[in-house]
């Protein structure tokens, strides 16, 4: 504790504990459900990658082919793990940071619920030969219905709490909420109109759906992601944010700029040389919101480091910065042609968009739910060494994932660039890098089955109780943040 | 005008710029392309029908397109001309009448625009697709045999039954491909981006 601890931390510990009591079935449904994904999701990436060395590897049966079981890992992951965890994320700091209660509980708990059977059925749709082979999309048209309906209840209850907000101030977390509950829908609706409706043709389908898929991270997880560290830093810091006006900065930049970079996904094309550079340009130009962001909350971190060791939060959305920095910058620079003509095509791009959402994304998330899950039950998680555990694996896990994959993709494409070198050599060269990705799944999955116990704990309430609900040990009241 | 109004009517037009740029006036510039009809009559490119429709089906049910791009680079832009894999780059053009477009991102195997050129063997596209080892040792695309059907060679041995290298004959039984396999392969054989088209010179 610091002397930041504020004199009227009484009543302010009154509305906290009221808000998040408003907050517990439906962000706890989100929680668990997201967990769920997050399983189930591992377990299809490791066969995935491990068919990829070993293409024998339960290849009798259709719908464990890798081209299934691959669409399958990613559309749980995005729409199950990632989109879940978000929503109870998002829905729990808008009413923080709001300072209401959370309203249209039971539609929300109600559309979690869908959800689930939303991303099981379009699973189960993939599996079975109906998956659509557009990439991020690959749930069939109808299931996208169910999706944009659910969200209309998101939007609302987040848009219902910020109008109805008992602070003026509005905080740099809220812009960033704001925006990602209008962006997603509205990409989301226009992507499957013009893709699985048909509005679009041709290659104009093939703009759509990278405008769309580059902007789910850009519009949507990172959003997120960045509220929750914006929230979570000082709180946990017990200092506000390093400068408003360069979190000023980098929203609008990134507002601004994140949009246009979708298309450096088809750098060498069929499409129009404009349109390829709009996307190079709106790529480096992201230079400028990951800078303000990445100084913003370095120096808000400075001379804090020491308190990596005790906060399990702390050590989760710090990783996850920091990973959004390099993921950032890396996203620059391979828009540009000359790196693109290497990298595109390779095993490369997988480590830099593992990088995104498992790196920044999901380790962020991690962070949220370590901090959220404890004021929503009153209980303190359940054991240190299981978070050790979770930590580590994770970490190391993504290490090797996006060094093996990064090397041995800039090898690959190096090779495939060279005419001299035969196809199938290419292929022989990645051998070992696709089984270090392997290994490293395994450490993520450790990781996963670790938290996956810590969270059914904490919310089967077996966990100590906490001596005062609304606070942890390392956490202060004011800060920046409400 | 409070600051919530310039957020909502910020963070809307950001995202409604972009849809413009990068799908609307796309759409305008491109969505209007046609066919190309030769002197004889014959036109470039036609749609899949048939056999080569439903190939296309299977195409996307088992996800070939997460390890196969359909794309030709243009010179001087990596060496998908010098490693064979077309005679010009993939224009918008080639690619009007699919949808959803299967142009790819990954090539953990080679690029199948021009496929159509490069390998015309149906015995050899039936073999790679039963077992790819069979064709190419180190491969790692999987094998497909569930679109295959195992018949007892005292049954019959059917007039489309694989001829398979020496080594690679599966004792007792002949193996016929099933309708959807014979669709991939037609699929497959329809995939020939070598015409020319105006919008890249000769
Ligand atoms: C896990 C990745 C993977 C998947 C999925 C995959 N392939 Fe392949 N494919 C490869 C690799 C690697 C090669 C190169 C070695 C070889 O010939 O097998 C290849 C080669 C090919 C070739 C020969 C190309 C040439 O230039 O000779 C064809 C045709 C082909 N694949 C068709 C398909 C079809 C059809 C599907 C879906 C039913 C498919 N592939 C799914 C990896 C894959």
């Amino acid at each position: 504790m610091n002397a930041a601890t504020s004199s009227d931390a009484a009543p302010a510990a009154a509305w906290r504990a009221e808000v998040d009591a408003s907050c517990a079935y439906p962000v706890v449904a989100f929680f668990v459900s997201a967990v769920f994904w997050l399983l189930f999701g591992t377990v299809l990436a490791l066969l995935a990658s491990i068919k990829m060395h070993t293409p024998g590897f339960l290849s009798g049966a259709e719908w464990l082919t890798f081209g299934r079981v691959r669409p399958v890992h990613l559309n749980t992951m995005i729409y199950g793990w990632g989109s879940m965890a978000g929503v109870g994320t998002l829905l729990w700091l808008q009413a923080r940071l709001s300072r209401v209660r959370l309203p249209l509980q039971l539609p929300l708990v109600v559309g979690c619920a869908l959800w689930d059977l939303g991303v099981a059925g379009g699973s189960i749709a993939i599996l079975t030969g109906h998956g659509t082979s557009v990439e991020w999309l690959e749930f069939p048209y109808g299931w996208s219905f169910l999706f944009a309906g659910i969200f209309v209840v998101v939007m609302a209850a987040s848009l219902m709490m910020f109008s109805a907000r008992r602070v003026g101030h509005v905080y740099v977390s809220q812009w960033y909420l704001f925006g990602a509950v209008l962006w997603f829908p509205f990409l989301y609706v226009m992507a499957n109109a013009l893709i699985h409706g048909a509005l679009a043709r041709g290659v104009v389908q093939a703009a759509t759906n990278w405008w769309f898929a580059h902007n789910v991270l850009g519009l949507w997880f990172t959003p997120i992601g960045l509220a929750t560290v914006y929230y979570l830093l000082p709180k946990v810091l017990g200092r506000p944010i390093h400068s408003y006006y360069l979190s000023l900065l980098g929203f609008w930049t990134l507002a601004l700029f994140y949009n246009w970079a979708g298309t450096h996904h088809l750098v060498g094309g069929p499409l129009p040389a404009w349109l390829i550079t709009v996307g190079i340009v709106g790529s480096v130009m992201m230079f400028i919101p990951v800078t303000t962001v990445a100084v913003n909350h370095h120096m808000t971190m400075k001379g804090h480091f020491a308190l990596l060791k005790v906060s399990p939060t702390l050590r989760f959305i710090v990783l996850g910065a920091m990973s959004y920095t390099v993921v950032s910058f890396q996203g620059s620079l391979q828009s540009l042609r000359t790196v693109n003509e290497v990298t595109h095509f390779t095993h490369y791009t997988i480590a830099h968009a593992h990088l995104g959402v498992y790196g920044f994304f999901t380790m962020v998330m991690f962070g949220a739910i370590y901090y959220i899950a404890p004021r929503l039950t009153g209980r303190e998680w359940s054991s240190p060494r299981l978070i050790k555990i979770h930590f580590w694996g994770t970490a190391l896990g993504m290490a090797v994932y996006w060094i093996g994959l990064t090397w041995g993709g800039i090898l690959q494409g190096l090779a495939m660039d060279n005419p001299d070198v035969a196809f199938l050599d290419v292929v022989r060269h990645t051998m070992p890098y696709l089984w270090s990705r392997t290994f490293a799944g395994v450490l993520m999955a450790v990781g996963h089955v670790a938290f996956a116990i810590l969270v059914w704990r904490m919310f089967t309430l077996k966990g100590r109780r906490l001596p005062e609900p609304a606070s942890a040990p390392v956490v202060a009241m004011a800060g920046g943040a409400q | 005008m409070n600051r919530a109004v310039f957020l909502y009517v910020g963070v809307l037009l950001t995202v409604l710029l972009s849809f413009t740029g990068l799908v609307s006036i796309p759409e305008k510039q491109l969505g209007g392309l046609q066919p190309l009809v030769d002197a004889d009559g014959t036109q470039y490119p036609v749609p899949p029908t048939g056999m080569v429709a439903e190939g296309r089906g299977v195409y996307i049910a088992d996800g070939c397109i997460y390890c196969h791009s359909q794309q030709v680079r243009p010179e001087g832009f990596g060496d998908d001309i010098e490693r064979g894999w077309g005679t010009r780059r993939t224009v918008a053009r080639d690619h009007i009448y699919d949808s959803p477009p299967l142009l790819g991102t990954m090539r953990t195997g080679p690029d199948l625009a021009n496929i159509a050129v490069r390998q015309p063997s149906e015995n050899w596209h039936l073999l790679h697709l039963y077992n790819p080892r069979i064709t190419s040792p180190g491969s790692n695309m999987p094998a497909f045999p569930f679109l295959f059907r195992k018949v007892p060679v005292e049954v019959q041995v059917p007039h489309d039954a694989l001829s398979f290298p020496p080594g690679w004959e599966v004792p007792g039984y002949s193996v016929v491909p099933s309708r959807r396999a014979k669709a991939l392969v037609a699929y497959l054989k329809s995939l020939d981006h070598s015409h020319p088209v105006p919008e890249v010179p000769q």
